[in-house]
């Protein structure tokens, strides 16, 4: 049955049906506990489950996150909640010189359940040092994998996914998108996490995307559509691993592509995603691969200058139109 | 104390120096590469810590844990093959020196990172708590590590939450080569507790009988509810930090001072201002091997004969390690990616 539902009830959803499945499940990180989480994505769970199992902790982002990794390491699901991006930084070392070391360096003894969900993006004039996107620093980490669900669907699919899964799993979820509406059927069954969706089938240009541009991306596709101009939208889904495939498909009907994302464009996803399309792709190209990406500027406060660092849904169709 | 866990701890001991002295010689023959942190002069922590625990209990260790692996249980060829970097490592030749795991005996790695151990013994402590188990997690780590920012958070949480963690400071005076009056405005490590309320204390870690009699009353006290528990142990590391150190930066007086019972000279007073005085560094007092046999000695639980062959024991034990270490293979670049994909079921995504 399809219900129409907000983002972060798509999420809280995920959370307590996994909660209440098992209770090794628990959840972590500032103001999830009492106050109901700060996008209410642990609203409802503090009440049901105890304090125990929904923990509200201190500002110590290190200190809960290389938490959530010693209580994997003996089998439990933690799903750390990071308040923002711009805070992760500070538990780096959790998620790059452990969560993801500990299972290697151990020669395989060790399982890794660790979820760590991470708000972030460029939300209202939340000015640079809250309208970060650490995609670029956290793909480069080997043994990671980084959902960026832009549908309740996928929020909720990806989220029980990442809870189930015996991997270390970001969770990328964009601030402007927990109110977004969406259909959610919660007995659809789930496509692999990493697996990428056609947004849009199209026959001119392959426009691939992720998190919130890839919305924009589909309403840009839908208004060139109306000039008869036909484009295929990609979501990726995921941005560790890739699912290449999807995209490689696309490209070989489309023969054009545009890769747009929210973060800075150098060094960015983007470009990993254009070195190795271009590389894999090169005999089905007849244009050179082209990058429409947020300014590599820290965000600016100023409204203005902070919507002109980043694609727009206009600013996303001239660069279709610059293409073909 | 009963005779019995003296021998136990002499000899093991007695394993830890020939084995870390080993390790040493197989670093100048090229056997061992890389960061190689050895343990003689502090045997007398882990030894004591490790025998007072319950195999229950988790271990996380630092990256100078051979010791505390070996103590643990973890079979020395195990421990040898590791630092030759070969398949039958404890960590597969993943790890190396660094890092050592062993999840069937629980010991839970040797961290590289310093001020690792304390989140993840908090974590696994939190696991313990909620399922309301009898086990404890011993946190090790050096007076190094008391300045970085997970020291503080951690304690604050485990506090915060009655968690069962019994914290470990392996005070050996120096982070590398900077010596603690260097490093630490308040030298005392075990005095930073109190900001967390964490009852904590100092023992003489040259003394294994004081460190056991501890450790084994903090952990009591741990399984009766009262929450964290903070050992700060003195010792002194005899080498430099690693192979790579000549641990010129120490006075040599100072490092003779802690080898064996000659008073320090005044001098070292006159020219190291704020330095620890005399007194206290020859309280510290000899080798802390040395120590628990003589008084194996005085108290007739022990005679010299008995030594001589315990030390023959351990260096046999120490040579078929080198050679089940020698004669394992070298792990496959296949068994590197399975390692890395142990928790996707294999599963090649790209």
């Amino acid at each position: 049955m399809t219900d129409e539902v907000l983002l972060w009830q798509a999420l809280n959803k995920a959370m307590d049906i996994e909660m209440a499945a098992d209770n090794s499940v628990f959840t972590m990180g500032e103001d999830v506990g009492l106050y109901g989480g700060s996008y209410r994505v642990t609203e409802g769970l503090y009440a049901k489950y105890g304090e125990w199992r929904v923990r509200d902790t201190p500002i110590s982002e290190g200190g809960f996150t290389g938490l959530g990794v010693g209580a994997a390491m003996v089998g439990m699901r933690p799903v750390i909640e990071i308040m923002t991006i711009n805070f992760a930084l500070l538990a780096l070392d959790a998620i790059i010189n452990m969560a993801t070391k500990i299972p290697f360096m151990s020669g395989g003894q060790f399982p890794m359940p660790l979820v760590i969900r991470v708000p972030g993006g460029v939300a209202k004039q939340l000015a640079a040092q809250h309208s970060q996107r650490l995609e670029h620093t956290l793909m480069n980490v080997p043994g990671l994998r980084i959902a960026v669900p832009s549908t309740p669907q996928d929020a909720w699919w990806q989220l029980r996914q990442a809870i189930q899964s015996n991997e270390p799993v970001i969770i990328l979820e964009h601030e402007l998108l927990y109110f977004s509406k969406g259909p959610l059927d919660m007995a659809l069954e789930a496509p692999p996490m990493h697996r990428a969706a056609v947004r849009r089938a199209g026959s001119a240009l392959t426009l691939i995307s992720y998190s919130r541009t890839a919305i924009l991306a589909q309403q840009a596709a839908d208004k060139l559509a109306e000039d008869g101009i036909d484009i295929e939208v990609i979501d990726l889904r995921s941005l560790s691993p890739i699912d290449w495939q999807t995209c490689i498909d696309s490209v070989s009907k489309t023969h054009h592509l545009l890769i747009v994302e929210e973060d800075c464009g150098f060094s960015g996803a983007g470009a990993e995603l254009a070195a190795t399309l271009s590389e894999r792709c090169f005999y089905e190209l007849d244009a050179p691969v082209q990058r429409h990406t947020g300014l590599d500027l820290p965000t600016p406060y100023n409204g203005t200058l902070e919507a002109a660092s980043i694609p727009t849904v206009s600013s996303i169709i001239n660069a279709v139109k610059q293409i073909i | 104390m009963e005779r019995d866990i003296l021998k136990a701890m002499l000899k093991d001991m007695l394993l830890a120096r020939a084995f870390e002295e080993r390790a040493a010689y197989e670093y100048t023959q090229g056997n061992i590469a890389g960061f190689l942190h050895l343990y003689p002069g502090e045997e007398a922590v882990a030894v004591g810590v490790l025998h007072a625990s319950e195999p229950g209990d988790y271990v996380v260790s630092t990256y100078r844990e051979h010791v505390h692996a070996l103590v643990r249980g973890v079979p020395p060829g195990k421990v040898m093959a590791e630092l030759f970097g070969r398949k039958d490592g404890c960590s597969g030749g993943m790890g190396g020196s660094m890092h050592l795991f062993d999840q069937q005996r629980r010991f839970m790695g040797g961290y590289g990172i310093v001020g690792e151990t304390y989140p993840v013994s908090t974590g696994i402590a939190y696991a313990i708590a909620m399922r309301n188990l009898p086990e404890a997690v011993i946190c090790f780590f050096g007076d190094g590590a008391v300045n970085q920012g997970t020291f503080h958070e951690s304690l604050n949480m485990a506090a915060l939450w009655n968690l069962p963690v019994l914290f470990i400071c392996e005070n050996n005076r120096y982070q590398i080569g900077t010596e603690i009056h260097r490093h630490s405005k308040v030298t005392e490590v075990y005095k930073r507790a109190c900001g967390y309320k964490i009852p904590a204390e100092q023992v003489n870690g040259m003394d294994v009988m004081e460190v056991y009699k501890a450790t084994q009353s903090a952990l009591l006290r741990i399984r009766e509810g009262t929450g964290p528990q903070f050992l700060e142990i003195e010792t002194y590391r005899f080498r430099g930090h690693s192979m790579a150190d000549p641990g010129s930066y120490r006075p040599k007086v100072e490092v003779q001072a802690f080898k064996d019972e000659d008073p320090v000279t005044v001098m070292l007073q006159d020219s190291i201002p704020e330095y620890p005085d005399a007194e206290k560094i020859s309280a510290v007092g000899r080798d802390n091997i040395e120590h628990l046999s003589n008084h194996m000695h005085r108290e007739n639980l022990i005679n010299p004969e008995d030594i001589e062959q315990m030390k023959k024991q351990v260096n046999e034990i120490v040579e078929q390690a080198v050679q089940y270490a020698a004669a394992s293979p070298e792990p496959s670049m296949d068994d590197a990616w399975s390692a890395l994909n142990c928790n996707r079921g294999q599963e090649v995504l790209i």
